[in-house]
Order: C-alpha cells, then structure tokens, then sequence
C-alpha cells in the first residue's frame, strides 16, 4: 500500500497585485505573488535555497497604508493587501538602488538580468561621479567602525580592492561583493554549518571576512564552495575560472555542461561539470535538485582533477 | 557545531581573568578550563552552550578593559567558552566603536565634535588635543594615550565632552564635561590641579514647582533607595500592584501616552499588545541607548533618579506579564551605569525586585546591558540583537517586538522618558494626565536645549509651549544675536526657520510643518554659525553610524556626504540644479527603500535645510562668503 502524504490545506488569501485581484495561499511571499501574476521582480540578496535577508532592497514594492516600501521577497501576503510593483515609488527606489550599487561594487560579472534591470530603470551609476581609485593597500579590512576620512565629493567612494588568492581551489574578489549574505548564510546554517566567515565592520566598510581577515586556511573554511555557488556577482569564483579570465582564455561559449552524479559517496548529488577545451573549468549544482539543492561538498565541487587523469600519464590541457 | 578554535593561541592570564569574571570559570577542558580525567568523558555543548550567546558583547567589553583591544587569543577563548564560531564573534567586534579588533593605545580620549559641541568651539578643543597629543588616532596606532573624534556623548548642555577609556589592570571609563585639555591632562594623572571632571549640577532648568519628569531630581539622593522612599519612590510601584495589570494599561491608555524616544507610538496600546499575546515568557526593555546627537534627557534622568528607572520599568514588566526586565544603556554613559547598577543592587537587597515583590506574587528583575559605542544598537530590533550577542543590525518589521522580540518573545520597549511619564500617570491618574497638554500631545515633555542659547539645559515643558517660548525659556540667542535656525529632533530631524517659533511644540504642530520632535532636542544656531559645517557633521555621522545591513543607507550616506562636500566647496558635477535633484533622490531612497528608522531618516535634515534655503539656494555661496 503506498501512503501519500497530503499537507493541511492552506487558507487562501485575497490580494490586489497592480490593479489585478488574486488568490494565494497563506504563506505566500509578495514575491511568489509577483511571480504568481507574471510580473519580473528584481532580486539580489534573494536565492530560493537561503532564508530570505532582504537587504539589497532592489525588490521593494508598494503597499497600501505602509509608510515605506516593502521588501517583496521576504514580507508575506495578507487578507486584503494592495501591492503595487511598478508605481512611481518603486521605479524610483529600484532605479535609485541599482544606481548606488553600481556606482560602489563592480557588477560587470554579475548575471545579465542584473544588466537588464538597471537598463529597465534607467539607472545611471555616473551620475555619482567618477569612481574614486583603490586606494594602496587594502584599508578596509582594517576599517575602525564609527571612524571615515571625510570626503571631499570629487570622486565617488568604491570598495575597489585586490583579490583575495589565499587558496588552490576558490579566490574572493570583495570588489565585486555587494553585500548580499548569502555566503555567510550558506557558510552558516542554511547550509553547510561551518561558519568561517561573517560580515564584519560597519556602514560602507561593512564586509564578509573571517576572524581577524586570517586567510582562508587558517580559518574554518572546508572549501565545499557552496558560497561561490551563492554568489551573485563573481566576487566569489573558481581559482581555475580566475586564472583563465585573467590569461584571457574563459570563453563561456565555448563550454558545455554535463550534468552526472558525483562518484564520491552514496548520497547521489548532481554535478554539473562545466568543460571548455575538453578539461573540466567548474563545477555546479542545480539550485532545484531535491538533494543537494545547489549545495556541494569539497569532493564533489574540487575534486574532479582525476577525471582529466589520462592513461598515458598526462593531465588534460588547462 | 565543529568550531575552529585555537588558531588565535591562547589568551593572556589577565585576559583569562576578565573573561572568567564575566563568564565564571570554565567547567571543563571543553571550555578552556584545566583537562580532568573526568572531564574527558562528558561532552559539553549543543543548545545549554549556545544559548549563553547574550553573554558575548559583556565578555568581549572584559577583554577590551583588560587589553585595550580584542585579541585573538582572547577572541578564541571567548568564542570557547561559548561555542560561537570566531567569524561571528570578530563580527560583532568589529561592529562597536568602544572596541577595537588590532592592537590599539591602552587609554583613548573620545572628544566629542558632534553637532552641539561644534557650536560651542569643539573644532578648536580639538585642535588643542592635536597640539598636545598629537593627530587623532588610526587604525594600528599603539601610542600609551591616543584621541579621537567622537559622536554626540550626551553632555551638550556643558558645551564640550570627552570620554577617557583607559585599560589594563585597573580599567576605567571616565566622562568629562565641560573638556579641555587641562582636566584631560588631569584625568590622565599628568597634569596638576584637582577640577572636578564632571559638573554635578549640570543644570535642570525647570523650577521644582512645575517638574514632574524630573520630580525626584535634586530632591532625593540618587545614591540612596531609602532617600528615594522618603521622597515618596515606591509608592507608584505599591499603587500598581494594587490596580492589577489591566488596571494600569486602562490608565496608560486613558493617559493617551505616546512614546517618547522619536516614534510617538502610543505606550498603552503597545503594553496591551505584549500584555495579550499567549506566547510565554514576555520581555520588558528600558531603551537608554540615548545616542541621538543634541539629546542628554534619559542621561540626566538616569543620573540624577536612578530609581525612578528602575522602579517604572518593574511596573511596566508587571503590566505586560514579563518575567525579566533589561536596561540597555549606551556605553558612553559610564557613570549612569554605574548609578543604575548601585540602584538594581539595593532595589534587589530590599525585595523591589527578585522574587514576591512588595509581598505579591510578582516575580521580576532586572538585567543591565552596556553598549559599546553603535547609533544603532538604540533602534529596538537592532537592540534586542545586540543583547542577543550579534550585531546590532535592525530586523525587517513586521515582526514587530509586541509578537516576536527579544529572543524572539513578545517584548515591550520604551525610552527612559516615556517610562518616567508612567510614574506621573499612576499619580495623578490618566483622566488628569490626558489633561496635561494638548487633546494628542498629553502630559510634560523634556527638552534639551543646547546650541547658541544663554542657558542650555533640560526643560520641563507642558505639551503646548511654543519654539519661541522655550528659547526665551532658555534666555533667547546668545548675547542677543539673530537666530538662523534651529534643530528639532537631532541629527534625525529637521532643521526650522524663525518662523517656527510660533509653533507649538506639540507632536501635531510640529508634523504640520514637516518637522518632528524626535528626542526632544532644541538645537538653536545663531547667525554666527556656518550651517554647512553642521550639516555636514550630519552626514559623517550617517554615514559612520549606518550598519551597512541594507544598500540604500549603507551607500546612500556615503553618496549623501560626497554630494555636501561638493555643495559647501561650490565644485558641482555639473549644475547646481542636477546636484540637488541628485540629493532629492538618494534621499528618496534612503526614505523609502531603506530598512530601519536610522536609513529613512539619515536625509531628513539635510533635505529640511535644502527647503529653507541654508544650502543649495542661490544665495548660499554668498553668505557662505561673507562669514
């Protein structure tokens, strides 16, 4: 006899979205409402595997008798709520965030949506001004908070800074990090639980580092990669990735993904090998696979070097 | 949890003691304690060890006071004996300014240079430190004394301020007001004389007859519970347990009380709301992080009616069903902690506070929690994470503290000002209190007036008293000069013309021209001062104290003080025009987009002071000229 497990139903709520009456069942998110109507929202901190943090604040929308917007990902609906998603309002903050966003991290590796909602909303990161240079050294690690050099306005403050390269396996490029959480919480409990890295300082010198910025082998880190799998704007990537960006060799083009199951253990992850040239360059998970739910460990993420093991004894081109 | 632990090495034998002061010593080697043969056998940790995270921030203060900054072995020790990953806890660390996270100068002055202390010649205190200590302190300075700038230490009715932290074997924190170098000097033990650091009387303006905040201040010893009883202390409490919870939140409604710290919410309808909600236990929190530049209110309280406090907060706690109350005081008021503390100790020696209160079956006390330098951690969600041992960044509402608070149990908060204000209620009773005032504005309020006035100081005003009422209160403008403008509310609120002084300073007059009253704060700027300077003072203050959490604020006051820099120096990018359009707008979503109180607030008085014309008008560059 087979038994199938059915939830409590769930009570459905009435909702405006933009004029349009809907239905949705209780929990729902204005998020997964917008999406319900068909409606793009723009999203940054938000990944379906993490618990939301709403901090980016890029999918603000409007609701009626709330005196700020709304983050959409996170709030949920309620009996006789009006949204609003594309009002004056929320065009304005959208733009707006976008702008100050791109104005302060470089988003040129983040994912074309991204690129595609700034041109939906006009934003205009310029209008800031010129970018101010990097200053030597990296002093926001170092950053006292409550404590800044004020600014003269002649150039707009970035986060601009050099590479973390600490590690054979992943490099972190904190100029490009906009602050999402999402690989403190997939270094924390939404995943992995190993807690190596934490936002630490504050205000705009706010940053993911570990204890005391230690580099990644003197602290917890276990290199499963799951925050390079979370990482929205390739601040977080594969050394092997890096390496070829930076010779001028990665050339998504030209790479294929095969999706099979790591050999490693008996849970059954499934892997998505990335190959360009015939060699293996990087490794992801489907974020909807019912097991690993994007989520790898170091086995299964890095250590694939045997595949490109060839009988004669050589090693596959890098 | 598999914590990485002993990579920082282990912690000095001073270090150790701090902690274990704070922590109690370590049970067993798995805490960091001396390996026993039993020891070895018995697993520690899992929720019991966790769950001692609220002792975090405490533990890390220890480690400060011990070796001037938080050391990695100390660190580790710490993050041993509580099971916190190091990440996390060099994250909340590295959050508050009172602590430092590399090696540092053992003593640090703190020299305010917020917006008050600048009227009143805090750029030139400064100078003077720089001449005798040399430039303030960066990051990795190790000299024996160091200084910096600070934000507003609640002392601006003195006119100036300064915070000595000093560490090592016997640490201390010391205010001082008003500052110079020579009492600095004198603090530091190098220097002669014998000033008293602080002014005791710092000045109550309102007279006796008319005080009912303030009524126990300058009459009882604020040293002495028995002197508080004398003068009539406890007696609310005994009236309280005689009405019965529900009794009292009738009381506090019909009072029509609305909350005193800058929201205005009404206090009776939130006590109902954590009174009501079945979820057990209930939390009660006195919010003392008074960090809003221009505000000393909830200082001079505290100082001068310790018990008062104490004794509105155990009312409050009984009418909300709460078994453990908190005071969150900020950690630039070392001697009102102290006060509080003294009066905890002898409320809990006379059965005020502990277990059958007064006889009764109320069962309440009180813990007491330092903030270690952040704006923020005074905003109630971020707050309740800072007791929590993380960082105090603000929550996203809904939900709100009445369903899910402090340790996500229904909690209650109120400002110090608006639990003095219940005191008051149960005396007269909330019919004659509803009297007080205006219809929506009831009872008395305090103000604190600093800036370009002949008497600065805390006022006692009955709701109703216009703006030009209080300053003549206060002696009017300084020597008699025109007044430029005023600041209502703090570096949160705005900025006012001459043509608010007919305004009442009532909740609903002061929203009518789009201003607020915040914390009470009456910033008055004579024709003298460069506004420009203030603002910008405004902006540096945003923008250090924003916690980063959300992108609107955290990017937005940086942008914001780029953009004044710009304004002040006349180097526009572009036109003038497009550079105010360009503030309208990173205000806008700062406004609306951001996710606390700090965020949509941080543009308020640059954008009321753009709309009176004090920047950003035509004429702006020539009055700029001309001083």
């Amino acid at each position: 006899m087979s038994v199938t497990f059915v939830a409590a139903p769930k009570r459905l709520l009435t909702m405006t979205v933009d004029g349009q009456t809907i239905k949705v069942p209780e929990g729902t998110t204005l998020l997964q409402a917008c999406q319900q109507r068909g409606i793009d929202t723009p999203t940054l901190c938000y990944l379906e595997n993490l618990t939301p943090v709403n901090v980016c604040r890029v999918c603000v929308v409007e609701v009626e008798g709330s005196r700020t917007l709304v983050p959409a990902c996170s709030r949920k609906a309620e009996d006789g709520m009006v949204v609003k998603s594309d009002s004056d309002r929320v065009r304005a903050s959208r733009k707006g965030v976008l702008e100050l966003l791109a104005s302060s991290v470089d988003l040129s590796l983040a994912s074309p949506e991204v690129h595609q909602w700034m041109e939906r909303y006009g934003a205009e990161p310029d209008r800031f001004g010129p970018s101010s240079a990097p200053p030597p050294g990296n002093p926001r690690d170092r950053a006292r908070p409550g404590e800044h050099v004020p600014a003269d306005g002649l150039a707009a403050a970035t986060v601009s800074q050099p590479a973390k390269l600490d590690n054979d396996t992943y490099i972190r490029d904190y100029s490009r990090c906009i602050l999402c959480y999402k690989c403190v919480e997939a270094c924390g409990v939404d995943a992995q639980n190993t807690f190596a890295i934490a936002v630490a300082g504050r205000g705009f010198e706010a940053r993911i580092s570990t204890e005391f910025d230690v580099p990644l082998p003197d602290s917890a880190c276990v290199y499963c990669g799951n925050c390079i799998g979370v990482c929205p704007t390739g601040a977080l990537m594969f050394k092997s990735e890096f390496d070829m960006r930076n010779a001028g060799t990665w050339d998504e083009s030209k790479q294929t993904i095969t999706t099979t199951i790591c050999p490693y253990c008996g849970v059954g992850c499934n892997l998505e090998l990335h190959v360009q040239d015939n060699s293996i360059v990087k490794v992801t998970s489907p974020l909807d696979h019912d097991i690993t739910r994007g989520h790898l460990c170091v086995k299964g993420r890095f250590g694939y070097q045997f595949v490109q093991h060839r009988s004669d004894g050589s090693e596959a081109q890098q | 949890m598999d914590l990485r632990l002993g990579v920082g090495g282990p912690p000095t034998s001073a270090e150790k003691a701090a902690v274990d002061a704070v922590l109690g010593d370590p049970e067993s080697s798995w805490l960091g304690g001396e390996r026993t043969a039993a020891g070895g056998h018995i697993a520690r940790g899992g929720h019991s060890a966790r769950a001692q995270r609220h002792l975090l921030l405490p533990a890390l203060q220890a480690v400060q006071a011990s070796s001037g900054w938080v050391t990695p072995g100390a660190l580790d020790y710490v993050c041993t004996r509580l099971t916190i990953p190091p990440a996390e806890a060099y994250g909340v660390a590295a959050f508050y300014s009172l602590l430092r996270t590399e090696p540092a100068a053992t003593t640090v002055v703190h020299v305010c240079d917020d917006i008050a202390c600048r009227c009143q010649g805090a750029e030139a205190l400064c100078a003077e430190m720089e001449k005798r200590f040399g430039p303030p302190s960066e990051p990795g300075d190790t000299r024996a004394v160091s200084w910096v700038r600070s934000p507003c230490l609640g002392r601006c009715e003195q006119g100036s301020a300064a915070l000595i932290q000093r560490a090592g074997q016997s640490p201390e924190m010391l205010s001082i007001a008003p500052a110079s170098v020579a009492k600095i000097e004198h603090a530091l033990g190098n220097g002669n004389g014998s000033k008293p650091l602080l002014d005791p009387t710092s000045p109550v303006r309102t007279d006796p007859a008319h005080r009912r905040l303030l009524r126990q201040v300058d009459v009882a010893n604020p040293g002495s519970l028995s002197s508080y009883r004398a003068h009539g202390g406890y007696q609310m409490l005994r009236r309280a347990l005689d009405m019965g919870p529900q009794g009292i939140i009738r009381e506090i409604k019909e009072a029509n009380l609305l909350g005193r710290g800058g929201a205005a919410f009404p206090t009776g309808l939130k006590w109902e709301s954590v009174a009501n909600n079945p979820v057990r236990p209930h939390y009660f929190i006195c919010n003392a992080d008074e960090s809003e530049p221009g505000t000393f209110k909830d200082r001079v309280l505290i100082e001068r009616d310790p018990f008062g406090v104490v004794e509105a907060l155990t009312i409050a706690g009984y009418a909300t069903g709460a078994e453990r109350g908190y005071i969150y005081i900020r950690g630039e008021y070392p001697e009102a902690a102290e006060r509080l503390c003294e009066a905890i100790e002898q409320a809990r020696t006379q059965g005020l506070l502990g277990a059958s209160i007064m006889g009764s079956e109320f069962h309440f006390d009180i813990e007491l929690h330092r903030g270690a330098g952040a704006y923020i951690a005074g905003e109630e969600t971020a707050l309740f994470n800072s007791i929590e041992g993380h960082r105090p960044e603000p929550r996203n509402k809904p939900p709100f503290p009445t369903q899910a608070g402090l340790f996500a149990k229904p909690t209650g908060v109120n400002n110090v000002e608006t639990l003095a204000n219940v005191l008051e209620i149960l005396r007269i009773g909330g019919a004659a209190f509803a009297e007080l005032g205006t219809p929506t504005s009831t009872g008395t309020r305090l103000f604190c007036v600093s800036g370009c006035v002949e008497r600065p100081g805390l006022y006692e005003l009955e709701f109703g008293a216009t703006l030009g009422e209080l300053i003549a209160m206060a002696g009017g403008v300084s020597g008699g000069r025109p007044l430029q403008t005023v600041l209502l509310g703090g570096a949160a609120g705005s900025f006012v013309g001459p043509a608010a002084l007919g305004t009442p300073l009532t909740f609903e007059s002061v929203r009518a021209i789009g201003a607020t009253l915040g914390s009470g704060v009456v910033l008055v700027l004579d024709d003298t001062i460069d506004v420009t300077d203030i603002l910008r003072r405004i902006a540096q203050f945003f923008r250090d104290e924003s916690c980063g959490q959300c992108v609107p604020c955290r990017v937005g006051t940086v942008r914001q003080e780029e953009l004044l820099a710009r304004m002040i120096s006349r180097r526009p990018l572009g036109s003038p025009e497009r550079e105010l359009a360009l503030l309208m707008d990173i205000g806008g979503v700062m406004r609306d987009a951001s996710i606390c109180g700090l965020g949509q607030t941080a543009a308020a008085a640059v954008q009321s002071a753009v709309s009176l014309g004090l920047i950003g008008g035509p004429s702006d560059g020539d009055r700029v000229a001309q001083q």
